[in-house]
């Protein structure tokens, strides 16, 4: 197990610069710059801020030098928030996200799973159909539709919730980017949840089981569910890094102050560094999470091993 | 009254192209103790007949017929009362042991729930329990294996632990679906062997269902071939093999290749069994039979019963098959 840890580090590394590479050459091969939408400045006074920026070297250059600061941990001043670093961005915004991700996930695994349980049990019955048309509006239903429809009937007709903002995170400040952020999750997970439990209650082992004369509530939890889970984490392992990354919308409508905000910014700002900066926060989370799913896998199935 | 009679059992499946026959008519009784070996080809409804007696069937069977074990009715009890005899008075094994252990589970975890479920009793006292019944099926070092999962066993150890999971309760009756079909040649006979030493030992009775005549041969006291859902021919397993009352189990001992003869092609019962779905309103074997008359097409009589305890289902007279 700790060798495996060791040799998804090791990976990992190559990974991440293969990452940065791409998105270098790929925010560099796009039309424009950060500062081609000042108003006429003269160009003396261009051509000094390309060179504090290190924009008047040839790109190669640009990029081992970013490369370099990258890897002693500095993500580089944003190019728009002139008094900012992007890890202060980072370190100010992300917490935001994470923190309504959170709650979110934990929403996500509660009824997702809940529920998916609740279907496959009561499967072609009633409960079933009603799980599964909710989901089924859940899935299809984007979250940039949701988070207005949200602010729509709670903040502006019934008056209950703010429409936007942190307050430090109060309950009613972050309601309404949970749900926006959790229903689609759960949707997806109570329908992966219902298909893998009712495959999974189908086994021969499930069989012996019941010949065993064990309860069948006893035998969903003790027998089925474990295998009947081993998809879901498939899936939710890289959703998760999507969760608490939050969603570039929901930050977006609820002004959270999230990640997703700088990310829509950034890009339209051209803030190449502010961009590679949650790029490579969003790259390193994936691989480690990736890596957490593969750990969680030997928990669930012991014939896996590493 | 014997310990298991089961009378007129019918097993019937609902399916998107309409209703599937897998058990018709099936009766017989089995005594404490005995052996009975139930035979025929893949499809005969050899399992599902005994499903039935244990509610395993999935939702789209009707069940429909008698089956008393020790006085009490058996079929369509509810969930609670039937999960009080499961384990607890009628043990079950199947085909295939890997599948059917729960590969996510520690052998111990589930050897143990079933004393805890049915008599009540400690983990620590049910994991010593366990123990014992591991060394009663031999299995080596059960004190360190006991903890492993069992994709850790060989073959034949997974099913001596699936037996030793099933005798934990002390069953009056082990019904053992193909037990020995999924392993080697060489650890079918120390299955079987350690089967019958257990049933000796425990006085529990066992239906043994297989399609493979040699282990009925070795083990069972009483045999019953079934064809096609249904039941050709049941006698004493000596009777049987001495003299075959039906064309059906005539074609099965021909088709026992011999050790001590030279053959060029191994003899077969021509065709393949019949769709369940589109039986002949005859006799299930009509179209295979090597002395069917048109008849057999369009009826099957009764049950005859000849000898003590011996019966057969055919139109034609015994003198024929011979």
């Amino acid at each position: 197990m700790f060798s495996f840890i060791i040799r998804r580090l090791l990976v990992a590394v190559p990974t991440v610069l293969a990452l940065i590479t791409v998105s270098f050459v790929l925010m560099h091969a796009a039309p424009g710059g950060p500062f081609t939408n000042e108003r006429n400045v003269p160009e003396a006074v261009m051509e000094n801020i390309e060179a504090k920026y290190n924009l008047d070297k040839p790109l190669w250059q640009q990029y081992f030098i970013y490369v370099g600061n990258v890897a002693q941990g500095d993500l580089g001043p944003s190019f728009r928030y002139k008094d900012f670093t992007v890890n202060e961005l980072i370190e100010s915004s992300f917490p935001r996200s994470a923190y309504i991700g959170a709650w979110s996930f934990l929403f996500v695994m509660v009824f997702g799973v809940g529920l998916g349980v609740l279907a496959a049990l009561k499967q072609n019955r009633w409960p079933d159909s009603t799980v599964m048309t909710a989901a089924m509006t859940g899935v299809v239903f984007p979250n940039f539709v949701m988070a207005p429809l949200l602010v729509l009937l709670f903040a502006v007709t019934l008056r209950w919730l703010p429409a936007g903002g942190w307050e430090g995170g109060q309950v009613e400040y972050i309601v309404m980017p949970i749900i926006a952020m959790a229903t689609s999750y759960i949707a997806q997970v109570a329908r992966i949840t219902r298909s893998s439990m009712i495959e999974t209650l189908r086994s021969p082992f499930i069989r012996t089981a019941r010949a065993k004369g064990i309860p069948r509530y006893k035998i969903v939890l003790r027998h089925a569910l474990k295998p009947a889970l081993i998809p879901v984490v498939s899936y939710l392992g890289p959703a998760f890094v999507g969760i608490i990354t939050g969603s570039v919308i929901i930050d977006q409508v609820f002004s959270t102050g999230g990640i997703g905000q700088h990310f829509v910014n950034g890009a339209i700002n051209r803030d190449y560094s502010l961009i590679l900066g949650i790029t490579i926060l969003v790259g390193i989370l994936t691989i480690m999470f990736n890596a957490v799913v593969d750990i969680l896998y030997t928990w669930l199935d012991p014939r896996v091993r590493y | 009254m014997a310990m298991l009679e089961v009378n007129n059992l019918n097993v019937d499946f609902d399916t998107p192209d309409g209703t599937l026959q897998a058990v018709r008519g099936l009766s017989y009784h089995l005594e404490s103790g005995q052996t009975l070996g139930i035979v025929g080809e893949s499809g005969a409804g050899k399992s599902q007949g005994v499903f039935a007696l244990m509610g395993l069937l999935p939702d789209n069977a009707r069940v429909s017929g008698e089956v008393v074990f020790e006085g009490e009715q058996l079929l369509n009890l509810p969930e609670k009362r039937l999960n009080r005899i499961r384990a607890a008075r009628i043990g079950m094994i199947f085909q295939d042991p890997m599948t059917s252990l729960n590969p996510f589970m520690k052998v111990s975890d589930q050897l143990t729930e079933v004393l805890v479920q049915h008599k009540g009793i400690s983990r620590k006292q049910a994991l010593q329990e366990s123990l014992q019944m591991l060394d009663a099926v031999r299995i080596p070092e059960a004190r360190d294996r006991i903890h492993r999962y069992p994709h850790e066993f060989s073959g034949g150890m997974r099913q001596r632990v699936m037996i030793a999971m099933s005798l934990l309760c002390r069953p009056q009756l082990l019904i053992a679906d193909e037990p020995t079909t999924a392993l080697d040649v060489t650890v079918q006979a120390q299955v079987m062997g350690l089967l019958k030493e257990l049933q000796q030992e425990f006085n529990t009775a066992i239906i043994l269902i297989t399609h493979d005549l040699g282990v009925v041969a070795g083990s069972c006291d009483q045999t019953l071939v079934m064809y096609g859902g249904q039941m050709m021919e049941y006698a004493a397993t000596r009777d049987l093999f001495r003299d075959p009352a039906h064309p059906y189990t005539k074609g099965l001992m021909g088709a026992i290749p011999r050790i001590d003869e030279q053959i060029h092609e191994l003899v077969t019962i021509p065709g393949n069994p019949p769709n369940l779905m589109n039986l002949p309103p005859g006799c299930p074997f009509f179209s295979r039979c090597p002395v069917a008359e048109p008849r057999c097409y369009h009826e099957l009589d009764p049950p005859q019963h000849f000898e003590p305890d011996r019966i057969r289902v055919c139109n034609l007279p015994r003198e024929a098959i011979r």
